[in-house]
């Protein structure tokens, strides 16, 4: 079994930095250019490959490529922008790509700039990541010096330049057009879409947003093959993912496995099952705008395309457990908290709405709650329900509630009919032991 | 008024975008690092770099939650509160902090050592809790591992 994106990243914290890169088998996509490799013979692999989005969506990478206008007549400059805002809670894994092997990045997004005619780059870091963009700056210091960056590749005319931006905070920079709006210095609200930014985005030109861990895998592609590519997967979504598992597991951590790993696997194999004392009750596959799976979903294979929808969807693969010992209503207000307060403020169904769900599960855990105020929960579902919001934060925001409403009905029905939370003292002790 | 250090810095931010205005956060940013927080003077200076107007600069400042428009302490303590951290007590921690240094989330000690801010998931979710002080992360911080990891930052 291969692990492109990680098989060398040391486990001990430490970075490689281009020597090491190199020794490894680093930029060697590169020749492939000089030996005659076209944009279109890029875009063309990349499609065959089967590669889909990693930031939590699952587009496929070269249906999304196929909309940049290409040829003499393309507005110029175009943009590549690897989104590296990583603030989906429970999510970490573009982190350890970034911290472990910086010029991963370089390389696939020199990559990426070359089958879109791109030449220019950025990455969009979220400010908190202080050590990620201490050893992005050094390797493109060192892609410079190398003359990957800056100078015509070998046999081809293409020259690529590569930005870093640290951002300051703020979850909703990392929707692609907000994204956009921060990058140009602006307020980070989302643009409507169309026009999409493959065709118009940053400063009106053509630009291609994509995840940073999507952007790892391209060189490997490259150097590999479409079906190399495919046959990692155990599903028809081609390559490995980065999975990982917070909460009370006995080891949690991340692991790069095939697409299609079942969260059974992740969990019993991987993590080492539940911690001492604690049972398992449910798990959010991605991040926490994706809906809570429970024991009858542990075996499904974790990937985009076969993932039923009436489950959900897998996000970003970084899963967050939830214990019998955790109160569902507690985790869930928790999140629409998180929701609430990151919400940009520039539609109203967010930016009212969101309190709104945060207060009602509020009185849910102080038992001021009525069972009137279940059923305003489940109405908030369908009113900040996708199509009635302006971007996806607040649709993403109901998935985690609407399928706790669903499966942790009894709990949310006992926190009206005993007046609080049955959880409140045994999470209180649970805390203070863990 | 920019110090020359200052303009030089934010010389080098605007190279890397086509229009002055991109270089905004790493702007405000830049300026916090020598100042500690922007004031409305600081506002001022750097919106005239810019040639962008204080009011829409102040838009942008005030959208960020890294960037600062009141004063800090002299170092500041990011307590992470998303789900992982939450499943794992981070309240512990936010409780641990106040009794220990008398400080609220959102509020300086009265000696000017120490801001406590809340921080979306810092995404160290398999070392959970997690908390930043000024930029280094911690893992696993346990209430009563707090006294002696903040005695690096006086």
């Amino acid at each position: 079994m291969d692990y492109p994106l990680t098989k060398y990243i040391h486990h001990d914290g430490a970075s490689r930095m281009l020597r090491e890169y190199v020794k490894g088998g680093g930029y060697r996509s590169l020749q492939r250019l000089t030996a005659g490799m076209a944009p279109k013979d890029v875009q063309r692999l990349v499609g065959e490959a089967g590669l889909r989005g990693r930031g939590g969506g699952g587009f496929p990478t070269g249906a999304k490529w196929s909309f940049v206008p290409m040829g003499s007549n393309a507005p110029k400059p175009k943009y590549i922008v690897a989104n590296g805002d990583e603030m989906e809670p429970g999510t970490f894994k573009d982190r350890i790509l970034m911290e472990g092997d910086p010029h991963g990045l370089v390389e696939g997004m020199i990559m990426a700039g070359y089958a879109l005619d791109a030449e220019v780059g950025y990455i969009f870091l979220r400010g908190e990541y202080h050590l990620s963009a201490q050893r992005l700056n050094q390797a493109i210091a060192e892609a410079y010096a190398a003359g990957y960056l800056g100078k015509p590749l070998p046999g081809t005319t293409f020259r690529f330049d590569l930005h870093l931006h640290s951002s300051a905070g703020r979850y909703i920079c990392g929707e692609e057009t907000a994204l956009i709006n921060a990058l140009e210095g602006k307020r980070a609200v989302p643009r409507a879409k169309p026009p999409f930014p493959q065709t118009v985005g940053l400063w009106g030109q053509p630009t291609i947003v994509q995840n940073v861990e999507t952007l790892y895998n391209i060189p490997h592609i490259i150097n590999n093959g479409a079906d190399w590519y495919r046959r990692l997967s155990r599903t028809q979504d081609g390559g490995t993912k980065m999975y990982g598992i917070s909460g009370r597991v006995r080891n949690p951590g991340w692991w790069e496995l095939p697409l299609g790993t079942t969260a059974r696997e992740l969990l019993e194999q991987h993590a080492g099952g539940m911690a001492e004392g604690v049972r398992f009750r449910g798990l959010l596959p991605g991040g926490i705008s994706t809906a809570f799976m429970i024991e009858e979903h542990l075996d499904l294979p974790l990937d985009f395309s076969s993932f039923p929808p009436e489950v959900g969807r897998l996000g970003t693969g970084t899963m967050i457990i939830l214990d019998d010992q955790t109160c569902p209503v507690g985790f869930v207000l928790n999140l629409e908290k998180f929701f609430a307060r990151e919400s940009c403020g520039w539609c109203t169904p967010c930016r009212e709405g969101l309190p709104w769900v945060a207060k009602l599960l509020s009185a849910l855990e102080e038992g001021r709650a009525t069972s009137d105020d279940l059923s305003l929960l489940e109405m908030h579902t369908k009113w900040l329900a996708p199509g009635h919001t302006f971007c996806g934060l607040a649709p993403g925001a109901m998935a985690p509630l609407q399928s706790a409403l669903k499966y942790f009905r009894e709990d949310f029905e006992r926190h009206i009919t005993t007046g609080g939370c049955p959880w409140s003292k045994k999470s209180a002790q649970q805390r203070v032991l863990a | 008024m920019l110090s020359d250090t200052e303009h030089r810095e934010l010389e080098e931010a605007i190279k890397h975008y086509p229009d002055k205005r991109g270089a905004a956060i790493d702007a405000l940013l830049t300026i916090q690092r020598h100042r500690g927080w922007i004031s409305d003077d600081s506002l001022l200076d750097i919106a005239q770099f810019l040639e962008i107007t204080a009011e829409d600069l102040d838009s942008i400042a005030t959208f960020y939650n890294l960037v600062f428009r009141k004063p800090v302490g002299r170092h500041v303590a990011f307590v992470c509160d998303s789900i992982s951290c939450w499943i794992k007590g981070c309240d512990q921690v936010q409780e641990q902090i106040k009794d220990l240094y008398d400080v609220d989330l959102g509020q300086t000690t009265a000696d000017g050592r120490l801001t406590v801010l809340p921080i979306a998931c810092l995404g160290h979710c398999e070392r959970a809790p997690a908390m930043m002080i000024d930029h280094d992360v911690y893992g696993e911080v346990t209430p009563d591992k707090i006294d002696v990891l903040m005695d690096k930052y006086k």
